[in-house]
């Protein structure tokens, strides 16, 4: 096409298609052992952890007997496990929504070339930085009740501040099965915690993003009379939409598996208004020894984040097969 | 000078390895810490050419070691002995699994069969052999209060549930929050309950109830669950952003007037917030359960196919020793396991506890793994944390019939 590149393959002659076929086969050895360890260390593991989750090892003592999904079915009717459920959609919509919003505009501010940009640009991205544990225990002094930001409430004459992640309250609650569907008011003190971290790194995809288009396309738009709002909302969100996609997916896939910003901040909350299934699983495989019950937890985890990476797989593949 | 000190240690090192002990405990907090090297100090004067590995793992009760060492006996790499709670946590894991072996000839050879309280030692036996000699105890049924709060309202500690909610009531009248719970983790809302439980039901049937031979069913479960629910309309408000530390706190500083806690809360007291026992705080059994001693007891077994047996056994026979407890305990704030331990080396409050020790009857804790395995204990602490928000006491109970038939085997 345009350049080539120094790597480019010469032009194959007969003579060398030997030393291609020794190259072809130097190279499968080099990725052999990789090949070998993802498919016992990943896929080997993954059928271990189904297999187990069949069995009936909820004790100490190992047990491999067959137990059907007698696990699966002890855990959608459990009071915890139907919390945890709730809280993941929640929390995912929630939270993938506001780093969304809150990423884009960034961006679009950040895209008016300003001054100071770079400086800006590292003051959103920072949190990022941090680990989700140092975020947790952060933030958990933020919402104490009695220590933190109420402090600053108290001060102003609020002389009822909110309880932040101790409130059991749900909203807009609707019965299923044992538990309120609805927004735990807990989360909400989660869910700004999170957004904190990451709504910089999608920021910082959006302004990649804006950045890569054309600036004639902005100019010709605003030739043709368009306002600001109209170039934005015709002209430059069609254009970031490969971004949100791909921001939907990582930080669906963030939150789908999210343990350690809930377990340095919160635990599982009162009534479990902020578990999660992430901490289920690791406390009851690990605190109550109930093998298979987290072998359960963690295929249906499993199958949570295929449900957001399967069709980016599949979009991924129909893009390379139409370039 | 480093090289020749390399080769010199390099052979030593090889002979040192069929001289050597392995210690497994969580012990990495203050006080317990310390109790820990005094009683390797202890060991050494005793055995100088053993060699002492100390494998601590940090981390809250011990969660963490727990992870830690379910992965080294799983994968056949036991430390040559380890901290386990005595009761269901050693009996229902590594005893039921076979990985432990009985001490039973080993206490003979020691003399140790009189020296510990019979409840005791049925506590670590499993099928009629001893499975670990105990270090310490603790008791978890006590109810600490703020001595000036309760002297300045004229207020006595409450032996029976009527009387607290009497002296609650009178606090709640001053401003004062009249119980501190800061259960953030679900344990101690668990302990509350249980003795809650045990007031309600006595020592009998409390134990009856973990062996699956009392029902959960019985109208006492209704009414403790009642008297629970009650008990919480006391307790201050972020409670569950609390651990159990902030609940201690609340009643040293004067914030609450009264907390149930294990004794370990004496060593915070007294440690961390440097308060005098009988002067600024107070203790007394928890209502309704004058008597009965909940006892939480720390042990160390002797794991199958260890490489060190015989250093190993010496270790065991230091700890149960009178010495070796006298002088870990008043470190750790704890009593001594045996009856015959020196009581002027510890406190006023270890001083009285020692004496209840003997003269009560000891019932296992729920909420510390003693009296039912792990897999009921966290379920049960999931459904007591679901009581405690919602206060539904039918849902409670059948949840608890749940927990019962899928971990106790009661049909």
């Amino acid at each position: 096409m345009a350049q080539a590149s120094p790597f480019t393959t010469p032009q194959t002659h007969p003579k060398k298609r030997s030393g291609r076929n020794r190259e072809k086969w130097i190279a499968f050895l080099f990725l052999l052992p990789s090949i070998l360890a993802i498919a016992i260390f990943v896929y080997g593991f993954i059928g271990w952890t189904g297999y187990i989750s069949l069995s009936k090892w909820n004790t100490f003592v190992q047990d491999l007997t067959f137990s059907g999904l007698d696990n699966y079915r002890f855990l959608f009717n459990d009071f915890r496990f139907q919390s945890d459920l709730r809280n993941t959609i929640i929390f995912t919509v929630l939270f993938t929504l506001l780093c969304i919003g809150l990423g884009l505009f960034l961006a679009v501010l950040l895209d008016q070339k300003i001054k100071w940009e770079g400086l800006f640009r590292n003051i959103f991205i920072f949190p990022m930085a941090l680990s989700f544990i140092v975020t947790g225990v952060v933030w958990q002094w933020i919402f104490n009740p009695s220590t933190g930001i109420n402090l600053i409430l108290k001060k102003i004459g609020i002389t009822d501040p909110p309880l932040w992640y101790v409130q059991t309250r749900v909203v807009l609650p609707l019965h299923i099965g044992q538990i309120q569907f609805g927004v735990p008011m807990a989360l909400i003190a989660v869910v700004i915690a999170a957004v904190w971290q990451l709504s910089g790194f999608t920021m910082a995809m959006y302004l990649s993003g804006l950045r890569s288009i054309p600036d004639e396309l902005k100019e010709a738009a605003r030739v043709d009379g368009a306002t600001e709002w109209q170039t934005f909302r015709y002209i430059l969100l069609p254009q970031l939409k490969p971004i949100t996609f791909s921001a939907v997916i990582i930080l669906g896939h963030i939150s789908l598996k999210i343990f350690d910003l809930i377990y340095a901040m919160t635990g599982p909350g009162a009534a479990f208004v902020t578990d999660m299934p992430g901490l289920y699983m690791v406390e009851t495989t690990f605190k109550g020894s109930h093998y298979a019950q987290g072998a359960s937890i963690a295929i249906i985890m499993l199958l949570l984040v295929s449900l957001l990476i399967v069709p980016y797989l599949i979009f991924t593949f129909r893009k390379e097969e139409t370039p | 000078m480093a090289c020749n000190q390399q080769t010199a240690t390099a052979p030593k090192s090889d002979a040192q390895k069929a001289n050597q002990v392995e210690i497994f405990s969580w012990w990495t907090g203050a006080g317990e810490e310390d109790g820990l090297k005094a009683l390797i100090k202890l060991f050494k004067e005793k055995n100088p050419d053993i060699e002492v590995i100390n494998a601590a793992v940090a981390g809250g009760a011990g969660t963490n070691a727990k992870t830690v060492l379910a992965t080294r006996m799983q994968g056949n790499d036991p430390p040559d002995t380890f901290q386990v709670h005595g009761g269901a946590e050693l009996n229902d894991s590594w005893v039921a699994a076979g990985k432990m072996e009985p001490l039973n000839d080993f206490y003979k050879q020691q003399g140790w069969t009189d020296k510990f309280p019979p409840a005791l030692i049925d506590l670590v036996s499993k099928g009629g052999n001893i499975y670990s000699v105990p270090v310490d105890i603790h008791r978890g049924n006590v109810l600490w209060y703020n001595k000036k709060i309760f002297d300045q309202y004229g207020l006595k500690p409450p032996t029976t549930f009527d009387e607290f909610f009497k002296v609650a009531d009178t606090l709640k009248a001053k401003g004062i929050t009249p119980l501190a719970l800061g259960d953030k983790e679900p344990w101690t809302a668990t302990q509350l309950f249980e003795n809650i439980l045990l007031g309600t039901l006595g020592p009998n049937d409390y134990d009856k109830l973990w062996k699956g031979q009392l029902s959960f069913e019985d109208p006492r479960i209704k009414q403790a669950l009642a008297t629970f629910k009650k008990m919480l309309t006391y307790v201050n408000q972020d409670h569950a952003a609390r651990n159990w530390q902030d609940g201690v706190q609340l009643v040293g500083k004067g914030e609450a007037a009264m907390n149930v806690m294990g004794d370990w809360a004496k060593g915070y007291l007294t440690n961390d917030l440097k308060l005098k026992p009988n002067q600024d705080f107070g203790w007394a059994p928890f209502p309704g359960t004058n008597g009965t001693f909940v006892i939480i007891t720390d042990t160390f077994g002797l794991p199958k196919g260890i490489k060190h047996p015989e250093a190993t056994k010496k270790f065991l026979a230091v700890l149960g020793s009178v010495e070796g407890q006298d002088a870990f305990n008043p470190l750790k704030g704890s009593i001594p396991a045996r009856l015959d331990a020196d009581p002027k080396k510890y406190d006023v409050y270890g001083q009285q506890t020692m004496k209840d020790f003997k003269n009560s009857k000891l019932v296992p804790s729920l909420a510390h793994g003693s009296a039912a395995p792990e897999g009921f204990v966290t379920q049960f602490n999931q459904l007591i944390n679901t009581f405690v928000t919602q206060g539904n006491i039918d849902l409670a109970i059948q949840m608890m019939k749940q927990d019962a038939t899928a971990n106790l085997g009661v049909k």
